[in-house]
């Protein structure tokens, strides 16, 4: 079977810099992959790079079969693919309500929308709680649960997060994670790029590590966790 | 009596630059561009609707008559400016969207000149009247110590009812949450699927239209029009939106409205020469104490 995303020597960058060197990494449907690497790898590159906020200089970045390397990101979206971004980037004057709100732009059923809101909240309970309050002022946590509870609105196929533990306190990392793992179990595919290398691995199943705009090493995520390279370099032991 | 006629005056007036203010802080909002033309936007507006009017007087039209039409010459004029906005933007502003921020801005300020100089080759450079059609009737009787004439109503009938409608607009719509969601973090809109070159063009297009409106019952009230009107106002309106807090709606309307104010109190009590000086001095004083604005964002991200 043709994995969901797909992407094939992308090369991407900023003005004279080139970030992504060629990169080439595969998500098949139901898996959970993680991305891992230092700070400057190119990690959030590659994945505003699939969201179609930056374009790709070059390669191929394929979805559900479809060439999306040029799309705008508003038809990704439709697609089936949607991100919680890195420093969660909630809309801080839009009440919490409005921000999921804003997740489900793309769509047009209010009943299945009113049902996903009905989720959000069972997922997060202090969201509920704090339905009517403007984005900005929850607490840290609260809001990297609003912006994932915000990128499941449009009912994602793919579902991308960036940085989901940056931040947090362990409780509400392990709450998150629990959650992704429910969602992975329900049939949802998760990207997650982490630096949180051991908690990433510990969630997926398959993970790719990322060193200044390329990918050097690929396996299943309990092998990386016992790689020594890998424990030495991302795990700290 | 005099002060709370001046309060009248004020009030009145504030409502025109609200609605000019507007357009500014919208823009803002969405692109981070002081739209320098937005006042040369507004004497266009009111140069178009002139030119409708003394047509229809061409065509014989009664001065009842054009009471009964004004409704159509507003819509025409915010139409009118609404399209000139959004075409400005499509040929002017947006291919300019990646560049650094001042170079949209230094072509704002020639797009400026540019209507500037189409308004003097419509007009010319004097003066021009405007008709006369408002009843300039004391509407709090002939006798009444205090004015509130029937053009003053007319001011408050067209302001209030279009801020109104806006607010309601931009809580409720699906397009204007869209706008404040992309006023808030544009990429994170676009992550949500939102189309932020449409909502571009609302804004745009919304601005331009309030600006149109703004430019007829400015017209209607004050009765003179000339190339430079654009210049003057929309000075004071640009400076209302950013005493209110650039990008901010509410903001903007209180602009208008504090800044009505200062300038009728302070042709009253310190002197008709000083009321620009004035009004820049005290926005001056606020900025130094708030420098978001009096409603400006208040709210940071968190990390």
């Amino acid at each position: 079977m043709a994995p969901l995303l797909a992407l094939e020597d992308v090369r991407a960058g900023y003005g004279p810099i080139e970030v992504l060197k060629g990169i080439s990494l595969e998500v098949n449907e139901g898996e959970i992959v993680t991305l891992i690497g230092a700070n400057g790898a190119g990690k959030t590159t590659t994945l505003m790079c699939v969201s179609g906020i930056l374009r790709a200089r070059s390669g191929r970045i394929v979805f559900r079969g479809q060439e999306i390397h040029g799309l705008p990101p508003d038809l990704i979206v439709r697609l089936g693919l949607s991100q919680s971004p890195e420093g969660r980037k909630i809309f801080p004057r839009l009440t919490v309500l409005e921000n999921l709100e804003m997740g489900a732009f793309t769509r047009d059923d209010p009943a299945g929308v009113a049902q996903d809101l009905g989720r959000a909240f069972e997922l997060f309970p202090i969201l509920k709680e704090r339905r009517s309050q403007p984005g900005g002022t929850l607490s840290g946590g609260e809001q990297q649960m609003l912006a994932v509870a915000r990128a499941l609105m449009s009912r994602p196929k793919l579902l991308l997060l960036d940085e989901p533990s940056l931040g947090l306190a362990p409780m509400i990392c392990i709450r998150i994670f629990d959650v992704l793992r429910d969602l992975n179990k329900q049939g949802m595919t998760v990207l997650v790029v982490e630096q949180n290398a051991r908690a990433a691995l510990k969630l997926a199943h398959r993970g790719y590590v990322m060193e200044t705009g390329a990918i050097v090493m690929t396996d299943r995520a309990a092998a990386l966790l016992d790689d020594p390279k890998i424990k030495d370099a991302y795990l700290g032991e | 009596m005099i002060f709370l006629q001046q309060v009248i005056n004020g009030l009145t007036t504030g409502m025109l630059f609200a609605l000019v203010a507007i357009g500014y802080t919208m823009v803002y909002g969405i692109i981070e561009l002081i739209n320098f033309a937005h006042g040369d936007l507004f004497m266009l507006g009111s140069f178009y609707a002139l030119t409708v009017i003394t047509g229809l007087q061409g065509m014989g039209v009664s001065a009842a008559g054009l009471l009964a039409a004004l409704p159509v010459v507003f819509l025409l004029s915010m139409a009118f400016c609404a399209l000139l906005n959004v075409g400005v933007d499509f040929l002017v502003y947006k291919p300019l969207r990646r560049a650094p921020k001042l170079t949209p801005l230094v072509s704002a300020i020639g797009v400026s000149f540019v209507f500037m100089g189409i308004g003097q080759v419509w007009k010319g450079v004097y003066d021009l009247h405007f008709p006369d059609l408002l009843p300039n009737t004391n509407l709090l009787g002939e006798g009444a110590s205090l004015r509130f004439t029937g053009k003053d109503l007319a001011v408050f009938l067209v302001t209030v009812p279009l801020m109104l409608g806006l607010s309601v607009f931009v809580r409720t719509t699906r397009l204007g949450k869209a706008m404040r969601a992309t006023a808030q973090n544009p990429v994170a809109a676009q992550l949500m699927g939102i189309n932020v070159n449409l909502v571009i063009g609302a804004t745009f297009v919304i601005g331009g239209a309030l600006a149109g409106a703004a430019s007829v019952i400015y017209g209607l009230s004050v009765n003179t029009v000339s190339f430079q009107m654009g210049y003057q106002n929309g000075l004071y309106a640009f400076t209302a939106a950013v005493l209110g807090g650039i990008g901010n709606l509410p903001g903007a309307m209180l602009g208008g409205i504090v800044i009505g104010l200062i300038r009728s109190l302070g042709s009253q009590y310190v002197g008709e020469q000083w009321t620009s000086a004035l009004v820049f001095a005290i926005l001056i004083l606020i900025l130094v104490f708030r420098p978001s604005g009096l409603l400006g964002a208040r709210t940071r991200e968190k990390v």
